[in-house]
């Protein structure tokens, strides 16, 4: 729930006939969460669509494709994060900034020092042919 | 503020009519702060704030579980023994499908939600069931896949690429399959017991999961089908 949507339901409290209790939550207005959608799913199909089209078409730099994708790819999540699961910078939102932050920087760590580590050890080792022609 | 003391709430009117996207953020300072935001002296949190806040921990921790078939993925990603690479079984076209099949359904779902908002029982029950068919489409064209490739011989078993590759997208797939049994329970629920409050708190922590699954595909779209088609 955002600050202006508890704003709004305190023009609900001043208008509506009746009290609501502690922790009672009023009725919301479905019109902002379409609205939501809508524009969720605009930006989510111009991204999809222009990352399925990179992998086709020679527009940019052929060796420059992989990071133009995960380019497309983060924008899209954070479209998903911000019109579909409604992460704002509102303050009710803090706790989950604060727990989406956490996440992003476990699953970096996880991520990025697998594919460093894992890749110096390849780098490391013997060429796979050599050590089996010496053992014939 | 003015100095006539008007009641919170046509205060807080007021505040919205002046400054209806919080640019301010006049809740944070010496003013009230929010009720139901669990800040300052308002008391604690509204229930949906906190059980919303609680399946985001959740979902945290499985999107940690997906980042590491990422890494693994992303190490074992040569490791083709000889035998088929990324490039040999991505299906391009059936992979555009199940995007798109996705995507709507997460918009499906974040429709069903405006219309539990509105409590309307029927455009929820639709927006509900377009959403499970759209994921049922989505999961079928992943068994199909699945079961192209064992029959051409590219099972887990074949190569360190492979085993990644069936973790990973498999994984996800078991989450699509799940969440689809858990929305034919919710739609049985808000059948039979309307949009009772912890009904209500059920469906919030339906949306959030699967849009998560969303979420988690674009990952695997882009990883594991596009880059790895073209490099």
């Amino acid at each position: 729930m955002s600050n202006i949507e508890s704003d709004r339901r305190h023009a609900a409290a001043v208008n509506a006939p009746e009290d609501h209790a502690p922790g009672d939550e009023p009725r919301e207005d479905s019109g902002r969460w379409v609205r939501n959608a809508n524009i969720g799913l605009g930006f989510s199909v111009v991204l999809t669509v222009a990352a399925f089209l990179l992998t086709v078409s020679p527009v940019i730099y052929g060796p420059s494709v992989p990071v133009a994708l995960i380019v497309l790819a983060i924008a899209q999540m954070g479209v998903h994060l911000v019109f579909f699961l409604h992460i704002t910078t509102g303050p009710d939102n803090t706790n989950n900034v604060l727990a989406l932050a956490f996440g992003v920087l476990v699953v970096f760590l996880v991520v990025v020092g697998s594919i460093w580590i894992m890749d110096h050890l390849t780098h490391n080792m013997m060429p796979m042919e050599q050590p089996m022609q010496m053992g014939r | 503020m003015t100095d006539i003391g008007l009641p919170a709430s046509v205060e807080a009117i007021r505040r919205s009519h002046e400054d209806p996207h919080r640019l301010g953020h006049t809740g944070h300072g010496r003013e009230a702060p929010v009720e139901g935001a669990g800040h300052g002296t308002t008391g604690p949190a509204n229930k949906r704030i906190l059980v919303g806040y609680g399946f985001w921990i959740f979902l945290l921790s499985d999107i940690v579980m997906f980042s590491c078939f990422f890494a693994a993925f992303a190490v074992q990603r040569d490791a083709t023994a000889g035998g088929p690479t990324m490039a040999d079984i991505v299906d391009i076209p059936r992979v555009a499908i199940e995007t798109a099949a996705l995507l709507l359904s997460s918009y499906t779902c974040m429709l069903s939600f405006a219309a539990t908002n509105a409590r309307n029982l029927l455009w929820t029950q639709f927006f509900l069931l377009l959403t499970g068919l759209l994921g049922l489409v989505f999961v079928l064209l992943e068994a199909q896949e699945f079961i192209e490739l064992v029959g051409r011989g590219f099972t887990p078993q074949r190569s360190g690429m492979l085993t990644a590759f069936f973790g990973l997208v498999g994984l996800h797939g078991l989450h699509v399959t799940l969440g689809g049994m858990w929305l034919a329970t919710m739609m049985a629920q808000v059948q039979i017991k309307g949009f009772r409050r912890e009904i209500v708190h059920r469906l919030i922590c339906f949306n959030l999961f699967w849009h998560a699954l969303d979420i988690v595909w674009i990952g695997i779209f882009t990883i594991v089908y596009l880059i790895g088609s073209g490099a």
